[in-house]
């Protein structure tokens, strides 16, 4: 594709896409220890209580 | 903008967003969700149950994500009345900063996320709730009533009140009749509350073709009824401690609080036609957000206090 077909973002573009992506990293961080934290309440000590192979 | 032309597109369909974040959060309707979020917690302690306190706030925190997803529904479906009321205009979809489709696409999105979530969380009941509130809220009230009969907030009130009842379950994994009595609060006070500020917005309502009740029954038939949901909002304000559920203090204060509801709505009541600032409207408004606030704060402080062994 040569770099005239390309779609050039202005400045307020580039910073509202910044602005996005990082609330999305945030929220994508936050689901991942929410879910690790409620996985250790839920399953307790039995989290390691399974077989290894 | 070669590819687009290649394509085909329109330019404006094709429009590279200038959404901020904040944008996303404003379809979320932040102070909507606060009142969920308080209203949620209150029907998560009053259950009295033993609930780890990381469960219990994330609980809320997937109530409150499926709050916002139905308020994004909403902003997507009412984005053509939004644009011409005064008070709607500014948000993100009708001022152009988000296009109906994100906002239909982050709606749909969280719901579902916030649901299984909740499941996964809580339980499964809980989540069967939220579920039901988020579809009550975006289709029955926001597709169909809103548009359609003057009753749009008193059923469609229902949706408001649910969050107790999916703190209760997220909890206790069922539904107490001490929960259905927070819900009947909620449900009972919409009523006066919207009217109030129909009564005095009611030529926004009227320009957007609303049916709300002040531009379809007429002012004089909304004051008697704001008056006769506020009565019975009073009686049912005090059940929960009538009932036992509660304590002295709870039942003073709502009994206080409902005297001082039935004051405003009594002024409203008696409001001249010919009074066009609507004054005694505006304040029954702002003392209704007054009223649901501290009765849930009150129960909430009720059921701490005795958590932590104080009874009275």
């Amino acid at each position: 594709m040569e770099e005239d077909d390309r779609v050039t973002l202005t400045d307020s573009q580039r910073k509202a896409q910044r602005s996005r992506s990082l609330a999305i990293a945030l929220a994508l961080v936050a689901f991942v220890v929410i879910m690790y934290i409620v996985t250790v309440i839920k399953m307790g000590p039995a989290i390691l209580d399974r077989p290894m192979f | 903008m070669a590819l687009v032309e290649k394509n085909g597109y329109e330019e404006a369909a094709f429009r590279v967003s200038e959404a901020q974040a904040g944008d996303y959060l404003a379809l979320l309707k932040p102070r909507v969700m606060s009142l969920v979020v308080f209203t949620a917690f209150a029907g998560l302690v009053t259950a009295q149950a033993p609930v780890n306190p990381f469960i219990a706030i994330f609980s809320i925190l997937a109530i409150a994500v499926g709050a916002g997803a139905s308020g994004a529904l909403n902003m997507w479906y009412d984005a053509d009345i939004d644009a011409v009321m005064t008070r709607t205009a500014s948000r993100p979809v009708p001022s152009g900063r988000i296009s109906a489709d994100q906002a239909l696409a982050f709606g749909l999105f969280l719901s579902a996320f916030s649901v299984m979530a909740l499941g996964l969380i809580a339980n499964w009941l809980a989540a069967a709730l939220l579920a039901f509130t988020i579809f009550f809220y975006a289709v029955i009230y926001s597709m169909w009533l809103k548009r359609w009969t003057p009753q749009n907030i008193v059923i469609g009130g229902a949706a408001g009140a649910f969050p107790p009842m999916v703190g209760w379950a997220a909890v206790t994994g069922d539904v107490g009749v001490f929960s259905v009595i927070q819900f009947l609060i909620i449900f009972l006070w919409t009523p006066p509350h919207f009217w109030a500020l129909a009564l005095f917005k009611s030529e926004d309502y009227g320009r957007a073709g609303i049916p709300m009740m002040p531009n379809v029954a007429g002012e004089a038939s909304t004051k008697r009824q704001i008056f006769a949901y506020t009565l019975v909002v009073a009686v049912v304000g005090v059940l929960p401690s009538v009932l036992g559920y509660t304590g002295f203090i709870y039942g003073v204060v709502a009994a206080g609080l409902g005297g001082g509801f039935v004051y405003y709505a009594w002024k409203v009541l008696r409001m001249p036609e010919s009074d066009r600032t609507m004054g005694p409207a505006k304040a029954l408004f702002g003392y209704s957000l007054l009223y649901l606030f501290a009765i849930f704060a009150v129960l909430i402080a009720e059921s701490v206090f005795a958590r932590l062994g104080f009874v009275w």
